[in-house]
């Protein structure tokens, strides 16, 4: 399985989960695991996804969640977990 | 699985410290390129570079959306220029015809530098490559993308001091003919000893003739993130202090080696090296000298600069060299004037000085980099500063190298303006005593007892 990391960070607003998990339901996408914490009215949110069904198309999809960050006015990223595993993992 | 502190911490380093893969630099060898017609030769050239790296850009592109680290600049590297056109020019205009066939490769490609306009005459040269050397001035002149660099020493062979003498030549003729610029044809030329065959950084960057046909060599880089982690460790001894730089390091470099397995797994190009160099920009906190001043130094030439430059490179090394399956290139802390904020302020103000750059060379990768002298310092002086890099760099078994840029009407205290990475410096003074009858007695210095080593 080919995971990816999705990081949510800004101000907290109604909506925001719900507008990222319907991007990625019409991708079938599946979400493995959410964790998220709010600290002084800022949201932080982690997603590790099943990346598998876009792993060829990975870069442009990449490209549409940080654009779709740009709508909601929330940085959002969406990375390979290659990155963490490769910094964080001996 | 990754936790979400984790994940904060690579992205914190990636968007406030400036973590960046710095270069991925795609190596090919032009040497079945060569004939001996000019013009068949250029073709050559232009068909493999374009053929060879047309999707260099777009894999570059691609690795940074994927990954969310910036992949700051593509380049491309080839087989020395003097070795390839031997057989074809006959004259200067011949071998800039190759700079200017290179240059429009590395536009067509889309990469910023294309080094290898080179020539390896550490123990002497051919009289082709004394034409190649005389050719680099126009080269630079009428080319924008292509960087050269000349080999004028090594452990092994000495120091080749005709190439030391005629270099002050070539660096005086090349600011005059780019003095509209700042002279900034000089920050595209480098003399090196000991220079490396791997090399992704420019100026000095040249795929060496034992390479193989075509190779990815990767530059990280990172000061941002080991001072950040540097603000942590106030009041920690140095044993601490080493083990906080080793860790960041060693953090830095996995980046770095992702970017090379996935780069060479999408080109179908061999993974040559990661060069394990904490490179600076101009940006605020891209700076070696704000990792000194962590260190707890007022300003970098400040007593104690050299030794914690020693440290930091030692540090980096023995972080790096575990993250990395294979290491080469030059693998230190650089430590240019203009590309690195805290360093020009400090060179602004006289805190610190040609002298104390060179000593810090001793300790460091790689050399007098970057440094604008008045306009009319004269070609010995030049040589004399560079044939004095150039014995450190013999004497102590490391890479060492000039870039100085004579900046033409410019004079102590005005500043010259590369814009860019290349970044902007203050006119640092020269010492004037003259040199020219040492730097004129021709010949080679011989290499040092040390070297015999079978």
């Amino acid at each position: 399985m080919k995971r990816a990391v999705i990081t949510v960070v800004g101000k907290d607003s109604v909506g925001i989960i719900a507008r990222i998990c319907s991007y990625l339901a019409d991708r079938g996408i599946n979400i493995l695991d959410i964790s998220q914490t709010i600290v002084g009215g800022y949201f932080n949110m982690m997603m590790i996804i099943d990346a598998t069904p876009i792993d060829d198309s990975f870069a442009s999809v990449a490209r549409d969640i940080k654009k779709l960050g740009v709508e909601l006015g929330m940085d959002i990223h969406c990375q390979k977990e290659e990155i963490f595993e490769s910094m964080h993992r001996i | 699985m990754i936790n979400l502190y984790e994940v904060s911490e690579t992205n914190h380093m990636i968007e406030s410290e400036n973590l960046d893969v710095r270069t991925i630099t795609l190596g090919i060898s032009l040497l079945d390129c060569i004939s001996d017609s000019l013009d068949r030769l250029c073709d050559n050239i232009y068909s493999k570079i374009t053929a060879y790296a047309k999707d260099l850009v777009r894999v570059g592109d691609q690795i940074e959306a994927e990954f969310g680290f910036p992949v700051v600049n593509k380049r491309v590297a080839i087989t020395p220029v003097s070795i390839i056109g031997a057989s074809s020019c006959h004259t200067t205009a011949d071998y800039v015809r190759i700079a200017e066939t290179l240059d429009r490769a590395a536009h067509d490609i889309g990469v910023n530098f294309i080094g290898g306009y080179s020539a390896l005459v550490s123990k002497d040269m051919t009289p082709g490559e004394e034409l190649f050397i005389r050719s680099i001035p126009e080269a630079l002149e009428r080319t924008e993308r292509v960087c050269s660099s000349v080999v004028a020493g090594s452990s092994k062979t000495g120091i080749n001091m005709d190439v030391v003498r005629l270099m002050g030549d070539i660096i005086v003729e090349t600011a005059h003919r780019t003095k509209e610029d700042d002279s900034i044809g000089c920050a595209k030329l480098v003399v090196l000893c000991n220079a490396p065959d791997d090399n992704p950084f420019m100026a000095g960057a040249f795929l060496g003739v034992t390479e193989g046909d075509c190779v990815i060599n990767v530059g990280v880089s990172g000061p941002g993130v080991v001072r950040h982690a540097l603000t942590q460790a106030h009041g920690l001894n140095f044993k601490e202090l080493c083990d906080v730089i080793k860790k960041t390091a060693f953090k830095i470099t996995r980046i770095g080696q992702l970017a090379a397995e996935r780069a060479s797994q999408e080109l179908h190009v061999p993974f040559g090296i990661v060069d394990l160099s904490l490179a600076p920009t101009p940006a605020v906190g891209d700076s070696i000298a704000d990792i000194l001043q962590e260190m707890g130094l007022e300003s970098a030439g400040a007593p104690g600069t050299t030794a914690a430059l020693a440290m930091l490179n030692d540090q980096v090394k023995k972080g790096g060299v575990m993250a990395a399956s294979c290491v080469g290139g030059l693998s230190g802390a650089f430590i240019p004037v203009s590309e690195d904020r805290a360093m020009i302020e400090a060179a602004a103000e006289g805190a610190i000085t040609i002298e104390k750059l060179e000593a810090m060379t001793c300790v460091c990768s790689v050399g007098l980099d970057m440094i604008a002298i008045p306009g009319d310092t004269g070609a010995a002086t030049i040589s004399g500063i560079i044939a004095d890099e150039m014995a450190i760099g013999m004497v102590n078994g490391k890479t060492t190298a000039v870039r100085i840029i004579p900046v033409e009407g410019k004079n102590v205290g005005d500043f010259a303006h590369f814009g860019g990475l290349l970044g902007d410096a203050p006119v640092m003074p020269v010492n004037r005593k003259d040199c020219s009858e040492f730097v004129n007695r021709g010949g080679r210095i011989p290499a040092p007892i040390h070297s015999f080593k079978n």
